[in-house]
């Protein structure tokens, strides 16, 4: 039989003996069985936690968002960093699914799922923070173009406020799309094992009657392909056109050309620390650690460290450019009140959490470490939530008149709305862990026999083997079968 | 959509299921299809599937958006209700490429995944019939239809011949129809057959 062949250097993506329908076992029974203790335990505090957000957000609806502590100086506060911050963890999601979709990356398959489940739910929670910015939210729907009766009054396209409107709305939708789409076929596994009346009545509905049949994987895999297409410059797009909210306005401290990679790479750096977050603790609580192996969190943590240097090196540009462009409020802003002044320490969080820590993942060993990647992944999270927050704050609170040079702190409606949003997500999470197969199981299946730790072991023998020996081994069998990967290779498993 | 028999067996094994296939189309038998838990590779070209053109409306459905983007921004600014916004151009290409960009990708997705779900006869709520319950799960499994040249016991031994397991036949609806996966299958003939003894 020939098959897709892995060279046993490279460490199995699967690992322990498994056949396909072990996978199946592995991934599905942790949604037949009854949640334990701890799930309970973590769906009730961020159900308690979505609570308090909707009381806050409705105590700001009812009295305006005079209640927040924003004011004419600081006008973008913990909400728009906000904003930006749940923006930019979404993106390692798509990041994961598309971009290394199409770079072949077989580590993916472990990981995209609850990834992209995570890039749905921090989008979600992003969404929230505009809207309820707009003060009087019931008109929110003011920002979609439509014909209407006030002229009719038009959106103005040259805003980058409305390109945010479009890009958000967009990534949400075909993120969501590229998810479901596949999990039709987990959710067909899920509903053909299925012993209960009930599931198999809901994970019918849900898998849209999907049989597996020749054709239509041959369709998914096209339809996989180009939305991952999409999503790649998409991916790239949305936190470019979040960046120009800032960049093109003329702040100083936001109007530079380097927002938008700086932000992309901020973006991904974030995501990537949040789903190592979930995925530790999922692969933990779920028995899942054959399947999201170390080799998969070093993979990630590469990625940290690759993003976390860029990002360094964003902001150490940012400071030689304040100095070398010689505009003195640019000097000020970078200097005097960022790196200085009274919201000074928030600059030096973020330079510690996102400059000098992840550097400890240039050592194999700290890679490979899960309690120290746990620690990282959340210290990461707070220097990108501070990051945000110098952006945003501490290039508004020095202006260019000190008489209104102010200082500014969250009230509790604010930070109440921020939890609030973290119990969405956490609420959002806990049922997909318990509903949803949080691996891609068709996908693990497509790579177990090129990429599982059983299969690889019986490829020791043709390494061994003379050249001339495997050549005509090659020719004897090669009667059928395409190989699409280019990787050639043959072997009786 | 018809009822139509069927001889089924399952492969465990892609090893065994690509010689398979290829033995079938060989002896001339009709393969209605072939159901595999996950994608796989050269299955389609081995079955004479021809390439799905999906692409190719994704392009279609893209372009559409393009389009949209821009001629609904340029006639809004140019001539629905022409505003001096900081004596700007009334058509500023650079301002209006973001937006353009996501409806294209927006068109082309949804475009997309609509069509696909059209193709496939995907939606909430669609049955078809399941031939081998574990073939979402680990098995690979043959349908062939039975025509009327077909000698079933012959196509049988075949299929056990060639690595086939559980070989069966069954009686089918080959399209699909509106259903609840938690009620048992309820053929269309059969129905019709209840109505005339009613």
């Amino acid at each position: 039989m020939h098959l897709k062949y892995e060279s046993t250097l490279r460490e199995p993506l699967v690992d322990g003996v498994k056949d396909y329908h072990q996978v199946t076992e592995d991934i599905i029974s942790p949604i037949e069985a009854k949640p334990g203790k701890l799930w309970y335990v973590g769906f009730v505090i961020s159900l308690m936690l979505l609570g308090f957000g909707i009381f806050s957000v409705t105590w700001e609806v009812y009295y305006g968002t005079g209640v927040w502590n924003l004011n004419k100086t600081v006008g973008w506060g913990w909400d728009i960093t906000n904003f930006v911050w749940w923006v930019g963890i979404g993106h390692a999601g798509t990041l994961i699914s598309a971009i290394l979709l199409l770079f072949r990356q077989g580590w993916r398959t472990g990981v995209n799922r609850a990834a992209e489940a995570m890039t749905i739910f921090a989008v979600m929670c992003a969404g929230q923070f505009p809207i309820f910015h707009m003060g009087r939210v019931w008109m929110a729907f003011f920002v979609l173009p439509y014909p209407n009766t006030r002229g009719p009054l038009w959106v103005n396209f040259n805003s980058p406020l409305l390109w945010d409107v479009f890009a958000i709305s967009t990534y949400f939708t075909v993120s969501l799309l590229f998810w479901y789409s596949g999990l039709i076929p987990d959710f067909a596994t899920v509903r053909d094992r299925a012993k209960t009346k009930l599931r198999k009545l809901l994970y019918g509905i849900a898998s849209f009657g999907w049989t597996g049949s020749t054709k239509h994987w041959q369709r998914h895999e096209a339809l996989s392909l180009v939305l991952a297409g999409l999503s790649t410059p998409l991916v790239l797009s949305v936190h470019t056109i979040v960046s120009f909210d800032f960049a093109t306005s003329v702040i100083p401290g936001w109007h530079t050309t380097i927002f938008p990679p700086y932000f992309v790479a901020g973006a991904i750096f974030s995501g990537f620390a949040m789903v190592q977050t979930l995925l530790i603790i999922v692969r933990k609580v779920l028995k899942l650690e054959e399947y999201i192996t170390i080799g998969h969190m070093e993979a990630m943590n590469k990625v940290i460290v690759l993003t976390g240097s860029v990002v360094g090196c964003a902001y150490l540009t940012e400071l030689f450019m304040a100095w070398y462009a010689g505009v003195p409020y640019e000097f000020a802003t970078f200097y005097k009140y960022r790196a200085a002044g009274p919201l000074g320490w928030s600059y030096w969080i973020m330079m510690t959490c996102n400059v000098i820590t992840p550097q400890v993942f240039w050592f194999r060993k700290m890679r490979r470490n899960v309690a120290v990647t746990f620690v990282m992944s959340i210290i990461v999270n707070i220097g990108m939530w501070f990051e945000r927050f110098v952006i945003i704050c501490t290039s508004l609170y020095r202006d260019y008149l000190p008489s209104s040079w102010s200082y500014y702190r969250p009230s509790w409606p604010e930070v109440g709305f921020y939890m609030g949003t973290f119990g969405l997500f956490f609420t959002c999470f806990f049922l997909f862990a318990k509903y949803f197969p949080v691996i891609a199981v068709a996908e693990i299946k497509s790579i177990l026999k090129t990429s599982g730790e059983s299969f690889k072991n019986g490829m020791q023998k043709y390494e061994e083997q003379p050249a001339e020996e495997f050549e005509a081994g090659l020719h004897h069998h090669d009667d059928h079968h395409h190989d699409t990967h280019g990787a050639v290779a043959h072997a009786h498993n | 959509m018809a009822v139509k028999n069927f001889v089924v067996a399952s492969f465990s094994d892609e090893a065994v299921l690509f010689p398979a296939v290829k033995k079938v189309r060989t002896a001339g038998y009709k393969i209605h299809d072939v159901y595999t838990p996950f994608p796989i590779h050269g299955l389609d070209h081995a079955l004479g599937l021809r390439e799905t053109s999906l692409h190719t409306a994704g392009f279609i459905y893209g372009i559409t958006g393009t389009t949209t983007a821009l001629s609904c921004m340029s006639w809004v600014f140019n001539s629905d209700w022409p505003l001096n916004i900081g004596g700007k151009p009334h058509f500023p290409l650079p301002a209006f490429i973001p937006i353009t960009f996501e409806l294209t990708v927006l068109f082309s997705a949804v475009g997309m995944v609509l069509t696909f779900c059209y193709l496939c006869q995907l939606a909430p709520f669609v049955k078809k019939h399941i031939f081998h319950p574990r073939q979402t799960d680990d098995l690979f499994v043959m349908a062939i239809e039975v025509t009327a040249k077909t000698n079933t016991e012959e196509l049988k031994s075949f299929l056990a011949s060639i690595g086939g397991q559980q070989i069966n036949e069954q009686r089918a609806e080959a399209g699909w129809w509106y259903g609840r996966f938690d009620k048992d299958d309820r053929l269309f003939e059969t129905k019709r057959v209840e109505a005339v003894n009613a």
